[in-house]
């Protein structure tokens, strides 16, 4: 039993770690707000010899966070204690905004970023501007600043922002 | 039936590249700063895809075959991809239709891999569509734009479409590969052609002098236009005189 309560304590800190990772692109989003991190197994705990398996998902094919992403969590684990460190990468089920934490969610919007909002699965104008929350807003693009992204403005305070799109 | 496999993918993933690599020369060249940024981030979706599907291609081929011997060290016949994703840029008209052609077949395809056997391709096509459906609404409000636009935008939309139609035949031909996998594309053609002809109505464009046009086919089979030799010596000029090179 001693070696099953290790590992879920050791998994748990895995999991905290996913928390302090944040996606190079999107500064306020942690891999575990995102959502990519899809599975962590340990197969035996740093103190032992150390063997882990996370599982990754990327956002959209081509994001080209996933590398950065991927080396990241192989150094913080090797910072944990962790000797034998896999990646896997995974691609069903496919990633979509519903495994986006509402917390993260929050973020986005505190950091100038409007979530993706159900309502809103095709982006278009009305999208409320996360500055003054205004819904008098127009889109200027389906595509912004990164492939999850379009691009709006916001007609009554004049400021452009990003929405995350629903996908 | 491994063969088969491997060359369908491989045909996928060329498809993929070679139009992001086209797409690609429009960075930092696009009309305005949006649209520039739209065809780039359309550019790393289909890299992205491409990626994807050489992985699984090397993964069916074996030995030491990885993503980057697939994308960088095969040589012009031995790429599957269609005709029309070599075509050059031209103008802004050309480059727009040229996506959208084939951003509305890439939707049909991968509605029809999605239900597919492969369940690798499946998930692949799956994860794909989600992009794909937005190139396919992209390229459709700019199509309705240039031919419903100004007397110049719309010349040069015909223009673009008289140069382009002769490669679309090809889509819906199936090559060996494709025929042995039970994967016929001409089941798509029909969705295609609706898809694609009610929005060039729609943007005051008419199909009927092309209907019967010559269409030409090679590409899938390795029989390419001279275009492109010229793609891959830019593409893969850094594996070539690096061999191994990494960054």
């Amino acid at each position: 039993m001693n070696g099953i309560h290790l590992h879920t304590e050791a998994t748990q800190a895995c999991w905290e770690l996913m928390d302090q990772i944040y996606d190079p692109e999107i500064p306020v989003l942690s891999l575990k707000d995102l959502g990519i991190v899809r599975d962590i197994a340990i197969k035996s705990p740093p103190a032992d010899a150390g063997i882990i398996e996370v599982t990754i998902t990327t956002t959209y094919s081509g994001c080209p966070a996933m590398d950065w992403i991927a080396n990241t969590i192989k150094m913080e684990l090797g910072v944990l204690g962790y000797q034998s460190i896999t990646i896997k990468h995974t691609i069903t089920p496919a990633w979509t905004t519903d495994w986006m934490s509402e917390r993260g969610k929050e973020k986005l919007k505190t950091y100038g970023i409007a979530p993706p909002e159900k309502r809103f699965t095709i982006p278009t104008d009305g999208i409320p501007c996360p500055q003054c929350k205004s819904e008098h807003t127009h889109l200027l693009s389906e595509f912004g600043s990164t492939a999850c992204k379009a691009l709006l403005q916001c007609q009554d305070c004049g400021e452009p922002f990003d929405y995350f799109k629903c996908h | 039936m491994q063969q088969a496999l491997l060359d369908y993918t491989l045909s996928l993933s060329d498809n993929a590249l070679i139009l992001g690599q086209r797409n690609a020369a429009w960075c930092g060249h696009g009309p305005i700063l949006e649209q520039d940024i739209a065809i780039t981030n359309i550019t790393l979706d289909l890299i992205g895809q491409s990626r994807i599907l050489y992985q699984y291609a090397a993964q069916l081929k074996g030995g030491d075959a990885t993503e980057d011997s697939l994308a960088f060290l095969r040589s012009e016949r031995e790429y599957k991809n269609c005709l029309l994703v070599e075509r050059p840029n031209g103008d802004w008209a050309q480059t727009i239709l040229r996506q959208f052609l084939f951003s509305c077949f890439q939707r049909e395809l991968y509605t029809q891999l999605t239900q597919g056997k492969d369940s690798t391709l499946a998930a692949i096509a799956t994860k794909s569509l989600k992009e794909v459906s937005y190139h396919c609404r992209w390229s459709r409000e700019w199509v309705l734009r240039l031919g419903d636009g100004t007397a110049e935008s719309h010349t040069r939309l015909v223009k673009a479409l008289e140069n382009l139609w002769p490669y679309t035949g090809e889509l819906f031909k199936g090559a060996d590969y494709e025929l042995a996998l039970g994967l016929d594309p001409a089941m798509l053609y029909t969705n295609w052609l609706s898809a694609v002809q009610s929005t060039l109505e729609e943007a005051t464009v008419s199909l009927a002098s092309l209907t019967s046009c010559f269409m030409q086919t090679g590409g899938k089979t390795g029989i390419h236009t001279e275009e492109l030799g010229f793609i891959l010596t830019d593409l893969q000029y850094m594996q070539r005189t690096y061999p191994s090179c990494d960054w």
